[in-house]
């Protein structure tokens, strides 16, 4: 019956990640394509960390536990760094990109805007970063036995499955406000990005003290999300709109169409 | 499957590596043994430790079905068919006894390879089916019922007392109320593939053979060779003419126990065949040996303990013609059976009273024994004969009768039933023959100390060795006649029954194969590879014990021709790995020239192709994938429904969601000051 354990675990970790990238990637092939290669920076990034990483184990002497604790630290931190320059590249890809695209397009702008790019890059970093942490452990979950008998906690499928859930969201929000920064050439916001993901990289070092990691790093994507929200054009006035223009449809009090602007 | 576990496999389960399984056999009517699904059987572990703990399982228990950790004073038949038939038991773990159980176990027949000796209901009911004496009284015939669940032996101590640490955090009923979840679980994988009979699984594998490019075998039968040697050399490729006369001095080669491959077999099978390679030996080094009258043949069948494999193989054969042998060349049948426990240094001397019925059998079978009772005059040994109406004790000497009387006797340690009460279980090991070597000796040293039990069945190879001279026409003073008990017996013994990787072995063992010998005891199964480790051991020590040494070198050693000096149809030439002498610490590999043959111990059934048989050994065991066995916890059903439903939730509130924040994205995000781009 663990089949429901590999079930729910999946649609928790990537339930709203699916439908973020149905809904809102799926349809337009331009996102789709960016939003794999930006999968495929994060695969490089993670490639030349975990070779870093894998020499460097090697090179040691594998049973010195504190060495081999301030080897993964090590990694940790590297590999995030590595994440975040590799997120750099890809801006900087995409800025060379949009020339391209307005050549090429018919009304001389862009078909995808760099918010928008902004996004699909995040959801793309978030998912295969997601896929990465939670495939084998769903792997492991289809089978009999559940995770324990040496003493670890028996919650670790679902923990493991809403850490991952966590860092899909988070790397989406952390894309926006990265972009943002690197338009307006506001390091702070970059900083910013980078310091959150090594403190949510860092926290996971308490586990099995789920709450020690998990409630800060869902606290965390609130506030990036907010962020996010506001900078990607957002405000507190139009999510009242939203709410009220779902709820009161049939009034036609405040209809729920813009009338001036232009559905993209 | 994988091939090496990842970090989060390794947090699940804990492998069980020191186990051994109860497979699947077959004959011509039923099936025996142990079954499991094919995606293994997992259950809750419970410790049965005394009877009122099995109540726990099989009514109290609230989380079956259960996988029971039995002790092994507890796997008895009432205990077992107890458990046989529930569905609250998915498999089991036996826990070996150290030591052995008390009161004896044997899990064999109490009347062994009924129906395929020499007596039949028809022929003579009297003595058919053990009515006279019932040879094994300890049998409970477990290894003979068929069980739908698993049962898995657990050899190592330290690994069942993991599995018992386990139980004891997580399994412990506490005050008669359920334990918490999680709980410790335990799965078995050997899923056997032949089922019913070998009527049925024989005509299967013709049907993949037939009809499937890559055939997938179902079972396979049991078999290898059997081991024969000639003192004065015949001519292999013809047969003997009738006046040639034969005395064959035979014994068993296997045996078996509940599980696959765990036969120790030290009293039942190991005594027989270390003491005949001694008077084989022995009889080799007399001077005029080879100008003896008649012919002395030394046989040891493999594959006796199902129904008579070898020796009925060897019968049907020379009935065929297809053995340098015929029925009609045999003079006298002197067999070894259990001879372990002559440390009360008695011999019995069993005859067939059937046979005896006639007046010539009858006399010459008088001769034979007084030959045996003169021959252990000077020794420690006395030989008695059991009463003349008893039956033979189950020996291959039954299947010769069943197709010619011939005169002849089988010693044994035993005059009425086994003394052996370990007979076919993982239990008939050296403790249980008594042997002991002192601990403070080192393994040079144990190579050349003779214990008590070598000393005793070295007084039987000198009387066996003075029988056989005698019966072959020897004339000389047999007490002459002494077998060495320090290369015989002795190191045979720590060879055969405590560690095979000894230097004895490496001396003689074919050069470059030394893979084959391991530091445990030896496995006296007879198995479906061939050819046997067992068989390929005696006929080497066979081949060293009674050859000579010749100068030829390896390729003329391998490829004999007569130019070399080689005589192909008399002979047999094995390049062997030889001795270190003392300057060098390389042995020097050597060819010997031996009589020692193979002949192959296949039951006729098969060769006929008579599935169904009743007349021949119809057994097989089944083929399977994967066998293994693992432990690790198992979580409530309730925090799994709660997953999967908190899942289920999650991925429908964001399906919603999603879908009306991308229908009113132009409400929630307007476009700011970014004149170039196009907003959401």
């Amino acid at each position: 019956m663990t089949l429901a354990v590999f079930f729910g675990c999946m649609c928790i970790a990537f339930g709203p990640a699916a439908a973020l990238f149905v809904f809102t990637v799926a349809r337009d092939p331009l996102r789709v394509i960016l939003f794999i290669a930006a999968a495929f920076f994060w695969l490089l990034s993670l490639l030349l960390s975990s070779l870093v990483w894998f020499i460097a184990v090697k090179a040691s002497d594998a049973r010195d536990q504190r060495l081999q604790k301030g080897l993964l630290i090590f990694g940790v931190v590297f590999s995030v760094l590595l994440q975040e320059l590799f997120r750099l590249a890809y801006y900087k890809l995409l800025r060379k990109a949009m020339d391209g695209l307005v050549a090429l397009s018919e009304e001389g702008q862009s078909p995808v805007s760099i918010r928008q790019m902004a996004y699909v890059t995040g959801l793309g970093f978030g998912i295969i970063s997601g896929t990465f942490s939670m495939i084998n452990i769903l792997a492991d979950s289809l089978g009999p036995g559940t995770v324990g008998i040496h003493g670890d906690s028996q919650y670790y499928f679902i923990t493991s499955a809403f850490m991952t859930l966590v860092v899909i969201l988070l790397n989406t929000f952390w894309g926006v406000v990265f972009f943002h920064g690197c338009e307006r050439q506001q390091w702070w916001d970059v900083l910013t990005v980078v310091a959150t993901h090594l403190l949510v990289s860092g926290l996971t070092f308490l586990n099995p003290l789920y709450e020690g990691s998990l409630i800060p790093a869902y606290l965390i994507m609130l506030l990036m999300g907010t962020w996010a929200y506001f900078l990607s054009g957002g405000s507190v006035r139009n999510l009242q709109r939203f709410l009220r223009c779902k709820y009161v449809a049939m009034n036609q009090e405040i209809p729920c169409r813009a009338r001036t602007e232009p559905r993209s | 499957g994988l091939s090496s576990s990842n970090s989060v496999e390794r947090k699940i389960y804990i492998p069980l590596n020191y186990t051994a399984p109860c497979v699947r056999l077959l004959n011509a009517t039923h099936q025996i043994g142990c079954q499991s699904s094919i995606n293994g059987d997992t259950g809750v572990i419970h410790v049965v430790e005394k009877e009122e703990d099995l109540q726990w399982v099989l009514k109290d228990g609230p989380n079956p079905p259960y996988m029971v950790l039995l002790e092994g004073d507890l796997f008895t038949r009432e205990v077992m068919l107890k458990l046989k038939d529930t569905r609250r038991v998915s498999g089991m773990a036996v826990v070996i006894s150290k030591p052995n159980p008390a009161g004896g176990y044997s899990p064999d027949l109490r009347c062994p390879n009924d129906g395929f000796g020499a007596y039949s209901p028809t022929h003579s009911p009297e003595l058919a089916h053990c009515n006279g004496t019932v040879w094994n009284p300890f049998g409970n015939g477990l290894s003979y019922e068929d069980f739908k669940f698993p049962i898995f032996l657990l050899k190592d101590e330290n690994e069942t007392q993991v599995i018992k640490q386990c139980y004891l955090e997580h399994n412990i009923p506490v005050n008669g109320s359920a334990p918490k979840f999680p709980l410790c679980a335990m799965q078995l994988f050997s899923h056997m593939l032949a089922v019913t009979d070998t009527v049925t699984c024989m005509r299967r594998n013709s049907i993949q053979a037939r009809f499937n490019l890559n055939p997938e075998m179902l079972c396979d039968a049991l078999g290898d060779y059997n081991v024969w040697s000639v003192v004065k050399p015949i001519n292999n490729s013809g047969t003997a003419e009738p006046e040639e006369k034969f005395i064959l001095a035979a014994t068993r080669l296997d045996s078996r126990s509940f599980f696959w491959d765990i036969v120790p077999a030290a009293e039942s099978t190991v005594s027989g065949f270390v003491t005949l390679l001694a008077a084989a030996q022995t009889i080799q080094k007399l001077p005029d040996v080879q100008s003896l009258k008649k012919n002395i043949m030394f046989v040891f069948f493999q594959g006796e303990t199902f129904d008579y494999i070898g020796s009925s193989r060897m019968v049907y054969d020379m009935e065929q013609g297809k053995f340098v042998l015929n029925l009609d060349n045999i003079d006298s049948f002197l067999e070894l059976s259990q001879v372990g426990f002559s440390s009360n240094f008695s011999l019995w001397a069993h005859s067939d009273p059937v046979s005896r019925r006639n007046a010539t059998i009858n006399q010459q079978v008088m001769d034979l024994v007084s030959v045996v009772q003169n021959s252990s005059a000077g020794t420690n040994i006395t030989v008695a004969e059991p009463p003349n109406s008893q039956a033979l004790p189950p020996s291959s000497f039954q299947r010769f009768l069943r197709a010619r009387n011939i005169p002849g006797v089988v010693l044994t340690d035993h005059k009425s039933s086994f003394s052996n009460r370990y007979y076919q279980s993982v239990y008939d090991t050296a403790e249980n023959l008594l042997l002991k070597y002192p601990r403070e000796l080192s393994p040079e040293e144990a190579l050349n100390h003779v214990t008590d039990v070598a000393e005793s069945l070295t007084e039987v190879a000198t009387t066996v060795a003075r029988t056989l001279y005698l019966l072959a026409g020897g004339t000389q003073r047999p007490s002459m006649i002494k077998a060495d008990p320090l290369t015989a017996t002795s190191r045979s013994h720590l060879s055969f029954l405590v560690c095979a990787q000894k230097i004895f072995f490496f001396y003689i063992w074919r050069h470059g194969a030394s893979n084959y010998l391991r530091n445990t005891p030896l496995w006296y199964y007879v198995s479906v590879s061939s050819p046997a480790t067992p068989t390929r051991l005696v006929q080497y020590v066979l081949a060293n014990l009674t050859g000579t040494a010749t100068d030829l070198t390896k390729d003329q050693c391998q490829n004999p021709t007569k130019d070399a000096g080689a005589e192909k149809d008399l002979y047999d030439y094995i390049w062997v790995q030889g001795s270190s002498s003392e300057n060098s610490s390389e042995p020097t590999p050597f060819c010997v020239e031996t009589t020692v043959r193979l002949s192959k111990a296949l039951s006729p059934a098969f060769e006929l192709k008579e599935w169904g048989s009743t007349e021949y050994s119809t057994w097989t065991e089944s083929r399977w994938k994967e066998i293994r066995a693992r432990i690790f916890l198992i979580a409530s059903k309730e925090l799994e429904i709660i997953t999967l439903i908190v899942g289920l939730v999650i991925l429908v509130v964001s399906l919603v969601g999603i879908y009306f924040i991308n229908a009113k994205v132009d409400v929630l995000f307007t476009s700011a000051r970014e004149p170039s781009t196009v907003a959401y």
